[in-house]
């Protein structure tokens, strides 16, 4: 086999390594570009700042496009999460049991987004768009419109706030440790093997005899325990809570990523690790226009030219698979 | 081996059904497919099933995997009366399936395919795959019943037709049932892809450990294949033939004759 297929080989199968490479080449580019200013530690902190929520959004996401799923709600989950427990806390509840009573209304919302799913057969596209809003006004609602400050943690030191978000680094570490997790349960696990079945033909692998249902209504928990769970680090790391904030944002970013990794949206191929790597490249991406000077409105264009390149992509890499069929 | 079958095994005729169907019926909405299906598949026995499109071939295979769930009659597996609420449940009864839409998952390997459904997994309640060991097994077992496939690594999208649908059957019979359940294993199959299929069945009926029902369209396939075919038309078995005792031209002039009774039973009902 030559280099040439052989190398092609690779990235057929190793959907991740495109956008490694890209995001290689976007880091040289800007350390070109904008020089020591872009490997400093504040920058590098702020582009993992900004791929920090995108990919733990993404981790619980690529099970669910796997699955031939959506979840458009789990943005919403994400900020909604630290409401919960904000408001808890409020109430007098000790934070360490706000944040898991916080965790257990996220799963609570995960299951019924995927109970309406599969026992109503909504398409989830409809019932995650519907929890979105409903989370949306709850959130606007009980807070009177006004922000919220400080949050439980974020304004006192030591191990547990630190653990929870106050350290410049703990929401990229817990957002790398759910990606490890995420792809091992995928690749590994008989949920993640039951997911891929389940996506890739609904009928088959119920008459095998895979609860499919079961299996979709666990992956929407886990998308929605996933968001929240990393929704409270994030307000911990930022210390206040806009109730103005949208999830549709964050959920689209962590769609793109989920594309830009090699997830396709029609059910049975993804990978964690390429969504976790889709959205550095976009934490990348945003950082260093920043800091070389271009517009944030650049931003959104290039962010759209390589959702679409990713894409176009995997359709590709697809045709290729298909081709080698009976060799 | 082929004379071996084409001799049907003494005494079929006095051996206990495995398996016996009485008067199930089964309706969708105002359609009714089944109206009053009787049927006995005997230990070892190789049964063909034929009939028209939509003549309720497909529905009753699917009863009798626990896909659906009969509106009236009964079941007996080994003579014990047994209502199935799931594939799961039948599956624990014995009975394994190979569906018409080739029921394999496009993007798993063939070992996954396999164990899907029965995964080995490790670590306890982690439930980690034990890939090592289901490949192991997968390539053993594979070349016991003679299916050859590229790899047990290779996903079945790769694979051929033939190949595909010989991993199916060769799923099924993996759990060891007692009684296999074939819906048109053959369609949409070349000549030599239908060989590798009949060959693989043929093996499986001759170790006399499974009874087998085979659902084709293909008479001389059937011919070769079965002990006995039953006919299915409207809703019900109208034939009942042991293969030695017919001939293709009796099946059909058979067919036409009962098929003209059913149309005066209609006209009758009509006036």
């Amino acid at each position: 086999m030559s280099l040439g297929r052989r190398l092609l080989r690779l990235f057929v199968y190793q959907r991740e390594l495109t956008p490694i490479v890209i995001t290689i080449g976007l880091f040289v580019y800007f350390v070109i570009r904008a020089g020591s200013t872009f490997t400093d530690s504040l920058s590098l902190s702020s582009a993992a700042g900004y791929a920090g929520p995108i990919s733990a959004i993404a981790v619980g996401e690529v099970l669910l496009l796997v699955l031939a799923e959506i979840d458009l709600s789990a943005g919403q989950v994400f900020l909604f999460a630290a409401w919960v427990e904000y408001w808890l806390h409020n109430l007098g509840l000790p934070v360490a049991l706000a944040i898991l009573v916080s965790l257990a209304v996220c799963c609570g919302v995960g299951a019924i987004n995927g109970l309406i799913t599969v026992r109503l057969n909504v398409p989830s596209f409809v019932t995650t768009l519907a929890t979105n809003f409903i989370l949306f006004g709850l959130v606007l609602i009980y807070s009177n419109d006004a922000e919220a400050s400080p949050i439980p943690l974020s304004a006192s030191k030591g191990f547990s706030s630190d653990l929870m978000g106050a350290w410049l680094w703990s929401e990229i570490l817990w957002v790398a440790a759910i990606t490890i997790i995420g792809h091992a349960l995928l690749t590994r696990t008989r949920f993640g093997v039951r997911i891929v079945a389940t996506g890739g033909n609904l009928v088959g692998a119920a008459e095998a005899g895979v609860p499919i249902r079961r299996v979709k209504v666990w992956a929407f928990v886990l998308c929605s325990f996933l968001s929240g769970l990393v929704g409270i680090v994030d307000a911990v790391k930022y210390g206040s809570l806009d109730p103005g904030n949208f999830g549709v944002d964050y959920i689209l970013y962590a769609i793109g990523a989920c594309v830009i990794g090699g997830t396709a949206l029609t059910g049975g191929r993804g990978t964690v690790i390429g969504a976790f790597i889709g959205a550095i490249l976009i934490g990348v991406l945003e950082d260093g226009l920043t800091l070389i000077g271009v517009s944030t409105n650049d931003f959104y264009v290039w962010v759209g030219v390589v959702i679409i390149f990713a894409m176009a992509l995997n359709v590709q890499f697809d045709r290729v698979i298909a081709r080698s069929r009976g060799r | 081996m082929s004379a071996q079958r084409a001799e049907p095994p003494l005494g079929t005729a006095a051996r206990e059904p495995v398996l016996e169907v009485r008067g199930v019926t089964k309706r969708f909405g105002a359609l009714v497919v089944l109206r009053g299906i009787d049927l006995a598949l005997r230990q070892g026995e190789v049964l063909g099933l034929v009939g028209d499109n939509g003549a309720g071939k497909s529905t009753l295979v699917k009863i009798l995997c626990g896909f659906h769930q009969q509106d009236d009659g009964e079941v007996f597996v080994g003579g014990e009366r047994i209502r199935f609420h799931s594939v799961e449940d039948a599956r624990a009864h014995g009975i394994e399936t190979v569906y018409q839409d080739l029921a394999l998952i496009p993007q798993l390997p063939v070992y996954l395919n396999l164990f899907l459904g029965h995964e080995l997994t490790t670590m306890g309640p982690l439930r980690f795959l034990d890939k090592r060991e289901m490949r192991k097994l997968s390539r053993r077992y594979l070349d016991d019943i003679n299916v050859n496939v590229p790899s047990v690594e290779a996903e079945a999208e790769q694979l051929s037709g033939g190949q595909r649908q010989a991993v199916a059957v060769a799923r099924a019979v993996r759990a060891a049932p007692k009684i296999l359940l074939l819906d048109e294993p053959l369609a949409a199959m070349g000549a030599r892809e239908s060989r590798l299929i009949i060959d693989l069945v043929k093996d499986l009926a001759s170790s006399g450990r499974v009874s087998i029902i085979v659902i084709d369209h293909n008479y001389a396939h059937l011919f070769e294949l079965c002990d006995r075919i039953n006919v299915l038309q409207g809703g019900r078995i109208t034939i009942d033939r042991p293969v030695h005792e017919t001939s293709l031209e009796q099946l059909t002039e058979l067919m036409v004759s009962s098929y003209r009774s059913q149309l005066e039973e209609i006209s009758s009902d009509d006036a």
